[in-house]
């Protein structure tokens, strides 16, 4: 009977939740670095978007593992949150904090990994 | 009949006709929206919540036009409608390799059709019915004021960022969100400063971040855009 009970439970609080869930779902760090960070950084993620031309500060080559090395996961994970300020770089990198998840912005940190190929001192 | 008699039926028939043609007018614009608009534009809402929807757009959503636009350029811009967005609705469709960086593949982006007058005035007076964020608006209080070219481009770019992506004149500044020096004559002050303060509420996906700007500072950029759109290179 509880057991039932509680099978019951779980199947209501799927039905309530699932649209949550799909309203809010994580995108793939791949289509939020293409929509969101490709105007600036590049599609490929070299640094060369669209909008550099006229930057007076140059976005960052995420392909660059030099300069990505030197950048721990923690920095990166709070500098697309928080914005460039956040870690003393430029105001022209946004905090992006209303636009990902902290979910998103692990996935996001993840792919930067990917793109520049190191880690954090290597 | 007496004169008097003859005047006042006159008056009522003009009275019946403006009334018919007021009403054909009006269908007429809310015809042109649903039958041409629609397929390229979103005129009842929702916003896109995901990133295919986001993606799939293929003009500006328009079910809060109301909220948005000024009707007087409106209604002149769908007569002769000019580009707002350099690089199209979603600017990763519409790049191609450059010498430096990547560029706008001009090839691409198409081009907004133009209406007669009679039709822009009647889907203009239709879409400024389209006002489901009033109550974003009425949160905004704007200020009157004045601010300097020099100093409103000091708080646009070097304290918020927003030359990044978007022009300040033709040729100059980021592209990949709309052109922002015809944005004073655009759009409603309001509205611009409701959506530099929360991007999100309006539009969930858009590509513009909320960069949490100051009440000062908004109302700055207001101003700035104002003037921005006075300047006798950007006033079209």
């Amino acid at each position: 009977m509880l057991t039932n009970r509680a099978t019951l439970g779980l199947v209501l609080a799927g039905a309530l939740l699932a649209p949550l869930s799909a309203t809010h779902a994580a995108e793939s760090a791949a289509d939020n670095y293409k929509t969101y960070c490709s105007q600036c950084h590049g599609l490929h993620g070299d640094g060369k978007g669209v909008n550099a031309r006229d930057m007076s500060v140059q976005p960052r080559d995420h392909t660059d593992a030099k300069a990505m090395s030197a950048r721990s996961d923690e920095a990166l994970f709070k500098v697309i949150k928080e914005g460039g300020l956040a870690i003393e770089k430029s105001v022209l990198m946004p905090p992006w904090a209303d636009t990902f998840s902290d979910e998103e912005i692990h996935g996001l940190v993840k792919y930067l990994r990917e793109l520049c190929a190191c880690q954090h001192g290597q | 009949m007496n004169k008097n008699k003859l005047r006042c039926l006159t008056t009522a028939v003009t009275a019946v006709l403006a009334s018919v043609c007021f009403n054909a007018a009006a269908a007429d614009g809310n015809e042109i929206l649903k039958s041409s608009c629609a397929s390229c534009h979103n005129i009842t809402g929702p916003a896109p919540t995901t990133l295919k929807d986001l993606w799939s757009r293929k003009g500006p959503d328009l079910f809060y036009a109301g909220n948005k636009y000024r009707p007087e350029w409106m209604e002149a811009w769908l007569h002769k409608p000019t580009r707002i967005r350099p690089t199209g609705m979603f600017y990763a469709d519409n790049l191609k390799s450059g010498e430096k960086y990547e560029v706008v593949d001009a090839a691409k982006l198409a081009e907004h059709p133009a209406l007669d007058k009679e039709k822009a005035a009647a889907v203009t007076s239709e879409l400024m019915k389209l006002k489901p964020h009033d109550d974003l608006i009425a949160k905004e209080t704007i200020e009157p004021g004045t601010i300097g070219l020099t100093m409103g481009e000091m708080v646009f770019d070097k304290f918020t960022g927003c030359l990044a992506c978007h022009e300040i004149e033709p040729g100059y500044g980021g592209v990949s969100g709309p052109e922002v020096y015809t944005a004073g004559a655009r759009l409603q002050p309001a509205y611009i400063a409701s959506f530099t303060r929360n991007p999100q509420a309006w539009d969930p996906k858009t590509w513009m971040p909320n960069k949490h700007v100051s009440d000062v500072n908004i109302q700055k950029i207001v101003r700035y855009l104002d003037a921005l759109s006075k300047e006798a290179n950007n006033a079209n």
